[in-house]
């Protein structure tokens, strides 16, 4: 659905052409080969330096950018909770969304999703790491105008274990309500359990080429 | 005012309250806290400025004019404007600036309006001796509190960066993304005044009662003064910050709607704030 073209950020990316359609996209790349920065662009939290991004065959500069990241959602690489409870937590995604609030047996349902057995109404900042990304994964899965996740290392905090349920739940809904993923790991078995499309941002990557230079 | 009751205070008994700034300055080189130039030097500050600005006031109540009492107003608003600036923590840019000075003057002049022609009814109007004072009491409150607020608004954008940006990430927009920041700044800008009208007559007796009735008037006339005095206060900072905040929280994004503080290709030149 994306489409980038002679797209450069100064100092790390350096895409000719590259198309992302697949359903579930995996980006590897050695640390600082840009995997975060290429999410950032699709997000528009970022603009490349020149080049042309498309989203469904429209320059995403041309989209507002609240409309554009209503539909293209991210989750960063740390997890972001808010003050309040879970409940708070799950529900400021629709708001920021302008989506209307869902009901508790809802959000305790996207928590058995996430391997979450949690009270709504605990406190998120009293989580551990792993909880609050699974809080987070759970923010974003509830969002009905979404058609497309951008997950940066989405597994961080979580075990093998967890990372292969939560992964997997999350993935198979993903896949069932048609919205595309592009998420950067550096776990290679997620990449080779769930991905239908690996892509290697050293490939892309201009400080990476700039090391090799220098070798 | 009836200044007659008051008790004349001769220059040695001034003199001797100069003992306490004396036990301050033992105290400090026996502690040997380096700060016996500090000490020295407000004290002597102090006295040059208000030896200066009684004259001043001798001649502006001597000789009433309104061109003069606004001339006061404004020096009074400007110095405001720039202690503000020198308050502000981090360094902030020509545009941040700009914006301070276009809160602190649009709300402090429409609130002082207000006070002056709607509440206290000089006649005439220009009175400097109610004018000036009181609107500097209005003027100094404020800039307090628009400092604090700017400052809580500087840090919050800095220290909360990634929950603004997680916000963005699902399409809230700039103002629903600082709200909480935006909020809060608000709150620490408004509590001095707040707690000081809590505990005003309980905990503390304020600074102008207390002068109006050492100088003769009636206390609850000082009262009713000091009940609009404070209203003001409360008024004109809130205006002020509100004004501000709605502003200032803006300079943070761009037209993308981008987090400029995470903006990678951001250049230094271009931020609102430079922060160490």
């Amino acid at each position: 659905m994306f489409e980038l073209k002679d797209v450069v950020v100064e100092d790390v990316l350096e895409i000719k052409s590259l198309t992302l359609e697949e359903n579930i996209i995996s980006i590897e790349g050695q640390s600082g080969s840009g995997k975060s920065t290429i999410l950032r662009l699709l997000n528009n939290l970022d603009d490349p330096k020149s080049g042309s991004i498309e989203y469904k065959g429209k320059e995403i500069v041309t989209i507002a950018p609240q409309e554009l990241r209503k539909k293209i959602v991210m989750l960063p690489q740390n997890p972001v909770v808010f003050d309040g409870t879970i409940r708070d937590n799950l529900l400021i995604g629709l708001q920021f969304s302008g989506e209307e609030d869902v009901s508790d047996d809802r959000l305790k349902e996207v928590l058995s999703f996430m391997s979450l057995e949690k009270d709504l109404d605990t406190k998120a900042s009293d989580l551990s790491g792993g909880e609050k990304q699974r809080v987070a994964i759970g923010r974003i899965l509830l969002l009905d105008k979404a058609e497309v996740y951008l997950l940066d290392e989405p597994s961080s905090d979580l075990d093998d274990h967890t990372t292969d349920q939560v992964m997997k739940q999350f993935l198979h809904l993903a896949k069932k309500n048609k919205k595309q993923t592009i998420m950067v790991t550096h776990d290679k078995k997620i990449s080779e359990k769930f991905a239908d499309e690996m892509i290697n941002m050293d490939e892309y990557s201009k400080s990476i080429h700039k090391e090799d230079d220098e070798k | 005012m009836s200044g007659d009751s008051a008790i004349d205070f001769t220059i040695w008994q001034v003199a001797l309250a100069y003992v306490f700034i004396a036990v301050l300055f033992v105290i400090v080189r026996i502690k040997k806290i380096p700060r016996e130039r500090l000490v020295v030097l407000s004290a002597v500050r102090m006295t040059l400025q208000l030896i200066v600005v009684g004259y001043v006031l001798v001649y502006v109540l001597d000789n009433p004019n309104p061109w003069i009492t606004l001339l006061i107003i404004l020096l009074m608003l400007t110095f405001a404007t720039f202690n503000v600036y020198q308050r502000t923590k981090p360094m902030i840019n020509f545009s941040f600036k700009k914006l301070i000075a276009l809160a602190m003057f649009t709300g402090i002049i429409v609130n002082l309006t207000y006070f002056m022609f709607v509440v206290l009814q000089l006649d005439p109007w220009y009175d400097p001796q109610y004018f000036i004072p009181m609107g500097g009491m209005i003027i100094g409150k404020t800039m307090t509190g628009v400092s604090l607020g700017i400052n809580y608004l500087l840090t919050g954008m800095k220290d909360r960066q990634e929950k603004i940006e997680g916000a963005l990430m699902l399409g809230a927009s700039p103002k629903v993304a600082s709200k909480s920041i935006v909020n809060e700044a608000f709150d620490q800008a408004m509590l001095p005044t707040i707690n000081a009208m809590v505990g005003m007559g309980i905990v503390f007796l304020p600074g102008m009662m207390t002068g109006q009735i050492i100088a003769g008037q009636e206390p609850i006339t000082a009262v009713k003064y000091q009940i609009s005095v404070m209203l003001g206060v409360a008024g004109t900072v809130s205006i002020t910050v509100l004004i501000f905040l709605h502003l200032a929280y803006k300079n943070f994004f761009n037209k993308r709607e981008q987090f400029i503080l995470t903006k990678r290709d951001m250049k230094k030149e271009d931020m609102p704030v430079e922060y160490d």
